[in-house]
């Protein structure tokens, strides 16, 4: 049976998680004995010239809405458009992103059709009638199998979680209309503005890396704040020592004392890991350490630990995050 | 103005999660259970915009639906501030939010309520579905806003803003409107002693819950592998590709 | 992680609704706004006064008195929930409110004049005042009977005069509850309370310095020198040394339910230092050792509490009797002490630093252990009880 994939973009050019969307069509095309895989592209007028990259990843029909009011994400018409599709055509699964912007829009197509959703999504299993997907639950302390019965199953999948698969297709285009009158819309998108890299607070930041006395001055905590620029969404932490030592602000210090994060990623650089500090970041998702000493406590916790000289590790490791997020 | 907020009553998320024997839950014994964080963000905005009215005719519904225990938190909502809570009452929350989102539109489209606003988390903490309120806002037919930042109300329009991977959104809609609270927005007061011997007084109205079928269910519940740690990716910068890959691919946090 | 409590009877099931939620309410106001700064005025000998309006505004102080007074009007089992909470924290912060609900806004409740109570009451219960209780002497502590200052009635009013000590918000206090002889110097029945406000000319109050204990509390000696009042300054209803008991009767009871808190928060800190902290290898939680520490702490705290609730019901249904809170009191401070003390020495070197906190509970418990009634005083009240032979 057919798949639909309802595409991203930001600022005219495809999200990444576009691609990942396909490829997951794609994929549960070929397991419910194969099908057709749609690509939903709605954007500013000349958008469909995008249409190619999604027929790279095994797009077979791209969708494409262009309409002047939909340059920017419209919620109400996006939602009534991919409604209508789904409506139109008779598929086994539709995939969103759930991105920001796909965890606004699935749900409002899946309530418009009173579907079933799986939301966030980080693996999947589909057959003729059963869509099985995977799912962290209490903040990623569980995981749940999540069972979808019946066709369409709808599915916002997380991104970065399958990557996309180049599987190339001879894509067409199919030309359609906005199923609602943008003017109509009593919600709109009226601006989208690029978020200065503002400081983040070491509760909420996603990312935080840390630095300790391996880095022997204040002034070296540059390495640390150029590799949380690289992340993007990083806030920057110390241990007490070095915030004893005035390196860094008192508001800084993470442990017994300070503050106590979890945040997805921990980065410990020249941190030898005091029990005291470890009381302050042990519950984070992943850590990573980079330290002179193999034998420290904070290598026992890391996930990922590399042993050296961090004056030459971090730089490269910023330099690589850089790529890799250039990459996205 | 007359604002209804919807609460989930959830595990705390500090616990640590074993699994039920039916397989298909966590354990809940010996759980804390409190509102899910995002739906205490909603519940202080309420508060305040009513609060910033100063004084004039406001009225805030705090709804929850869930098993007995669900009015607890909305004595604890109560004891915040809000005027009278409204319990749907069912044995087991299902997992679907279309289910849940149907009670929830089938309680507050009907007929004579006259919300300006219905505000919940931008999801629940147990779940982390995000589709309720969307959702409940579909089958009401209402605009809707989710994951709102930031917000100002003036004569029957709102502006909202929405943080999307690296940049802001800003966002203008109509009221009455259904809007879902990001965390940061406002942060939940306490309780005041007094408050809590208030919520005594105040009203909380039972009724069954008018459930949809749900299209989504749980079929397994596990507990990801334990964490392992001690993992030497290599030695010095020639390492450092290894642990990117690492980090994005196995990791999954870049 | 933070701080979750002892419940391992699972007594939180013979709590009421509300009586939970006050304590979570006050356990979240410990986290957010206490613990934060509770090491820091430690070492610098502070009392965290900032943190006033704060405690005012969530209800805590005179909780358990009625509403009309501006007060939150709760029993007694959810007052000493709240007492338990503040300790969790410090016993410093659990001084304050000890002092200011059962010695001062008690006092002017139990014995003081409609006018007295709606004057005060409300402004105490706001944090608008803050007050003091002096009855200690420099040379008499476990025998106030035996004080020596003195009110003397004139034609106007009356003129204090004396010295008192160990009085806990002394300094900072807007209003003292001062406890003086109206007779003869044998004439304990004419032991009188007055309500004096602290900028009352020859009303001098010093901190006490060099406390190795309760630093983050304010303790003061009180001078009175020919201090005169108005005629209505005196607590109409108090009469002989029974008045002044009456109120340690309910500051005690507080301490009974606060020392829990204090040992509630060394056994957490202790079993997560014990699961955390490797040695040899292992855990130290491994070991036999500590196995049998947290056993004991967890065992005595366990009992402790089912004391206290007994207790609080008993208060609540009007029949505790004075040697009960002197039996609650005596067994849980000393209780409270063994834990800090084996908390402490389970961590280590790290024990005894300020990040920790069961250093400073140890410190903090050893005035407790002395304070309102002594251990020993109270040994002897339970003794006096059992036999009807009293031995001080």
């Amino acid at each position: 049976m057919n798949c639909l994939a309802v595409a991203e973009l930001r600022n005219g050019a495809l999200r990444k998680v576009s691609f990942e969307v396909v490829t997951a069509a794609r994929r549960a095309a070929n397991a419910a004995g194969g099908g057709e895989v749609h690509a939903l592209l709605i954007g500013g007028p000349g958008i469909g010239g995008r249409a190619t990259e999604l027929g790279r990843y095994g797009a077979d029909v791209v969708a494409v809405v262009e309409h002047p009011a939909l340059e920017r994400y419209n919620p109400e018409v996006f939602a009534a458009t991919a409604a209508a599709y789904l409506r139109a055509h008779p598929f086994r699964c539709g995939f969103f992103p759930a991105s920001a912007q796909g965890r606004d829009l699935a749900p409002r197509v899946a309530g418009a059709l009173r579907l079933g959703l799986a939301a966030d999504v980080v693996d999947f299993e589909v057959s003729a009638d059963v869509l099985l997907a995977r799912h962290p639950v209490y903040i990623g302390k569980a995981m749940a199998t999540l069972r979808l019965a019946g066709s369409p199953a709808l599915v916002s999948l997380r991104p970065g979680a399958i990557g996309p698969v180049e599987a190339p297709a001879a894509m067409r285009v199919e030309r359609t209309e906005p199923a609602l009158d943008p003017g109509a819309a009593r919600v709109a998108v009226t601006d989208l503005a690029e978020r200065a890299a503002a400081k983040l607070d070491l509760g909420e930041a996603p990312i935080i890396v840390s630095g300790g006395r391996g880095l022997k001055a204040a002034a070296n905590f540059r390495l640390v704040e150029e590799l949380a620029a690289a992340f993007g969404n990083a806030a920057v932490g110390a241990t007490r020592a070095v915030t004893d030592d005035g390196w860094r602000p008192a508001t800084d210090q993470i442990g017994q004392t300070g503050r106590l994060v979890s945040p997805q990623l921990y980065v410990a650089v020249g941190i030898s890991g005091a029990i005291q500090h470890l009381a302050g970041m042990r519950t984070s998702k992943v850590i990573v350490a980079i330290n002179r000493d193999k034998d420290a406590p904070i290598m026992k916790l890391a996930d990922y630990a590399i042993v050296g000289d961090l004056f030459e590790i971090v730089p490269r490791l910023t330099e690589e995050i850089r790529k890799v997020r250039a990459g996205q | 103005m007359k604002i209804a907020v919807c609460l989930k009553r959830v595990p705390d998320t500090e616990s640590r999660f074993t699994i039920a024997p039916d397989r298909v839950s966590v354990d809940t014994a010996g759980l804390k259970f409190d509102m899910s964080d995002f739906d205490g963000y909603a519940l202080e905005l309420a508060l305040r915009l009513n609060e910033q009215q100063g004084g004039g005719p406001g009225e805030i519904v705090v709804l929850s639906l869930g098993p007995e225990g669900t009015q607890e938190t909305l004595r604890k909502a109560l004891s915040m501030g809000a005027d009278r809570g409204i319990h749907l009452a069912c044995e087991v929350v299902p997992f679907d939010g279309l289910a849940i989102a149907e009670a929830l539109a089938a309680e507050l489209g009907a007929g004579g309520q006259n919300y300006d606003l219905i505000l919940m988390g931008r999801n629940a903490t147990d779940t982390g579905n995000a589709t309720v309120g969307p959702m409940t806002a579909a089958i009401l037919g209402w605009p809707c806003v989710t994951a709102v930042s930031w917000l100002e109300l003036k004569e029957g329009k709102g502006t909202a803003h929405r943080e999307l991977e690296g940049f802001t959104e800003t966002v203008e809609f109509r009221l009455p409107a259904l809007l879902t609270i990001d965390e940061g927005i406002a942060r939940p007061r306490l309780p005041s002693l007094k408050g809590i011997m208030a919520a005594k007084k105040k009203p909380v109205d039972s009724r069954p819950a008018a459930l949809g079928e749900p299209r989504v269910t749980v079929q397994a519940m596990e507990l990801p592998p334990e964490r392992t740690g001690g993992r030497i990716v290599g030695e010095g910068p020639e390492a450092v590709p290894e642990l990117a890959r690492l980090l994005r691919d196995e990791a999954k946090v870049l | 992680m933070s701080f979750e409590g002892v419940d391992f009877y699972r007594l939180d099931g013979l709590l009421s609704e509300e009586e939970r939620a006050v304590r979570d309410t006050v356990r979240a106001w410990v986290d957010e706004h206490l613990m934060p700064v509770i090491g820091d005025c430690y070492i610098e000998g502070r009392f965290p006064k900032e943190l006033i309006p704060g405690l005012a505004q969530l209800g805590v102080l005179g909780a358990n008195l009625p509403e009309e007074y501006g007060c939150a009007g709760l029993n007694n089992v959810a007052y000493g929930l709240i007492m338990q909470e503040l300790e969790r924290g410090d016993s410093g912060i659990r001084s304050f409110a000890s002092v200011q609900g059962a010695l001062v806004m008690y006092p002017i409740h139990a014995f003081g004049s409609d006018e007295q109570k709606k004057h005060w009451l409300p402004r105490l219960a706001g944090g608008l005042e803050v007050g003091c209780f002096g009855l200690t002497e420099p040379d008499y502590g476990s025998n106030p009977a035996g004080m020596i200052t003195t009110a003397r009635e004139t034609k106007d009013g009356w003129v204090l005069n004396g010295t008192k000590m160990w009085i806990t918000n002394g300094s900072q206090a807007t209003v003292a509850v001062i406890w003086a002889k109206t007779g003869a110097p044998d004439d304990v029945a004419s032991i009188r309370g007055f309500i004096v406000p602290t900028s009352t000319r020859g009303y001098a109050a010093k901190d006490q310095k060099g406390k190795l204990s309760l630093r983050a509390s304010d303790t003061s000696e009180i001078h009175l020198e020919d201090v005169r009042l108005p005629k209505d300054a005196i607590l109409p209803k108090t009469g002989g040394i029974k008045s002044p008991l009456s109120c340690l009767t309910q500051a005690r009871y507080g301490i009974a339910w606060g020392a829990i808190g204090a040992a509630m928060a060394c056994y957490d800190e202790a079993v997560r230092y014990a699961k955390d902290r490797v040695m040899f290898g292992k855990p130290i939680g491994a070991t036999q050792i500590q196995q049998v520490r947290l056993a004991e702490m967890l065992t005595e705290i366990t009992k402790a509490q089912c004391l206290v609730l007994q207790l609080g019901r008993l208060k609540d249904a009007g029949s505790m009797t004075p040697q009960q809170v002197s039996l609650a009191k005596r067994n849980n401070v000393n209780m409270a002490c063994e834990c800090a003390r084996e908390a402490r020495r389970l961590l280590g070197a790290n024990g005894i630093l300020v990040e920790y906190h069961s250093m400073r509970h140890l410190a903090n418990l050893e005035s407790v252990y002395t304070y309102e009634g002594t251990h020993d005083m109270h040994s002897l009240i339970l003794g006096e009880q059992i036999t009807g032979l009293a031995a001080f």
